[in-house]
């Protein structure tokens, strides 16, 4: 399974029944296509539409129908679209249950660097500093490493996204969570060692006695 | 409310002017005005906006022209020309958080003196600004915006200037419609007063100054 396949497979077993969620983009948007059968969740786009739905069929989009990164998309019965404000609202306001973000770094006390690498690539922050302060469970959906460097750092490097520790991170390797503010090895992928998710990993990582295996 | 021809309303936007432009990746955005301000060169804009959008789209198209100063927007990711005009130093780009950014839209048109809010909190967005403890809780003092012109895209427009708005077209429209001195307004229909029922109006008519005449 591609590395990409797994994160998102794993991070669509966090989704329940009547959430609200707001999906990132890149992997994190793959999330929505593995959503358990039979179970409603109510996808909110951040400019300003909550029911969003899969892409449309060729020649059926409408100009003023898109996602937060501007690509036409569906709305499924019951949609709604609002403002930007009540958007925001939604997301600071305690509304959103869960935030799926892409990651560059995340430390070992759980706090998110994923906006800009200063001089490289600026590209502002949208809506991802409200997302990680505002929602009551953010999950970083991300690849372990970077060009096989540890993208889990003891401390990161980059600029935060916020000082808000997020909940959960979801690599293709391992599942991994911040109680008393220590990173902490959940899960492990198949056929992947609690050994070789530590060598891959900057952060000390606190390793349990028996690590389940993640469920696909 | 008067209606004008669109050369007429984007002649009263003056060099240096600052403009909110509502839109979000140029959905929702007046292209009509865009068109019309590139063709009648207005400089050193300052544009207070969600993005710069892409080249040839949107607001793009003013940052290809290089009518723009000055950009306060929350994300220029997806406009390398926007990204390169700041590198050079002849744009400059203040990047506000999206939430943050209507806020002060929000407050700059509902006569707040400014918001609290978490967001960016212990990170570079806390430079230069004020913390506030509140019940315990710490925030930033973020302040309201305000501008020249507000440059609205509605769906319907009646005769009287009252607005609605489509699907994701909405975005920054109608908080924006608050929050400048002189509203213009391009609308995708002018429909008789009445067509948009009492509860479906979302912009009133007494905030539109300016209403873009169909061709």
């Amino acid at each position: 399974m591609e590395a990409q396949t797994i994160i998102a497979r794993r991070t669509a077993r966090e989704l329940r029944s009547g959430m609200l969620v707001n999906l990132g983009i890149g992997i994190p948007t793959l999330v929505a296509n593995y959503v358990p059968e039979g179970m409603h969740v109510f996808f909110q786009s951040e400019n300003g539409l909550i029911g969003t739905g899969a892409p449309p069929e060729e020649g059926m989009a409408h100009p003023m129908l898109t996602d937060a990164g501007g690509r036409p998309v569906t709305a499924l019965p019951g949609a709604c679209t609002f403002d930007s404000a009540m958007s925001f609202g939604l997301i600071r306001g305690g509304h959103l249950d869960l935030t799926v973000l892409g990651g560059l770094q995340v430390d070992q006390a759980g706090q998110l660097a994923n906006w800009t690498i200063p001089k490289k690539l600026v590209p502002g922050m949208g809506g991802a500093m409200d997302l990680v302060s505002g929602a009551k469970r953010v999950i970083v959906a991300m690849t372990h490493t970077a060009k096989g460097a540890p993208k889990i750092m003891k401390k990161c490097t980059l600029p935060l996204t916020s000082t808000r520790r997020v909940d959960l991170v979801v690599t293709e390797m391992a599942v991994i969570a911040f109680p008393d503010g220590r990173a902490t090895l959940l899960e492990t992928a198949p056929n992947v060692s609690a050994a070789q998710v530590v060598a891959a990993t900057e952060a000390e990582l606190v390793v349990p006695q028996n690590i389940p295996e993640m469920a696909l | 409310m008067r209606t004008l021809p669109l050369d007429q309303s984007v002649a009263m936007i003056p060099d240096g002017a600052s403009l909110m432009i509502g839109g979000f990746m140029a959905v929702g955005t007046p292209e009509r005005i865009v068109d019309e301000i590139v063709r009648q060169k207005k400089r050193d804009l300052t544009v207070i906006a969600n993005d710069t959008a892409a080249p040839g789209k949107g607001i793009g198209k003013l940052v290809d022209a290089k009518l723009l100063r000055k950009a306060i927007v929350s994300h220029i990711g997806l406009n390398p020309e926007t990204q390169r005009q700041m590198m050079a130093g002849t744009l400059e780009v203040e990047l506000v958080p999206q939430g943050t950014l209507i806020e002060r839209i929000r407050a700059g048109g509902h006569g707040l003196g400014g918001i609290l809010t978490q967001t960016g909190v212990g990170t570079s967005v806390e430079e230069g600004k004020q913390r506030i403890e509140v019940n315990g809780k710490s925030y930033l003092l973020e302040t309201p915006l305000r501008a020249d012109f507000a440059l609205v895209q509605a769906f319907l427009a009646d005769y009287l200037g009252n607005l609605s708005y489509a699907l994701t077209a909405r975005n920054f429209n109608p908080v924006m419609a608050m929050a400048a001195e002189t509203v213009i307004v391009c609308a995708e229909h002018i429909v008789p007063t009445g067509v948009i029922s009492p509860d479906h109006v979302v912009t009133p008519a007494p905030l539109v100054d300016y209403l873009i005449a169909n061709i």
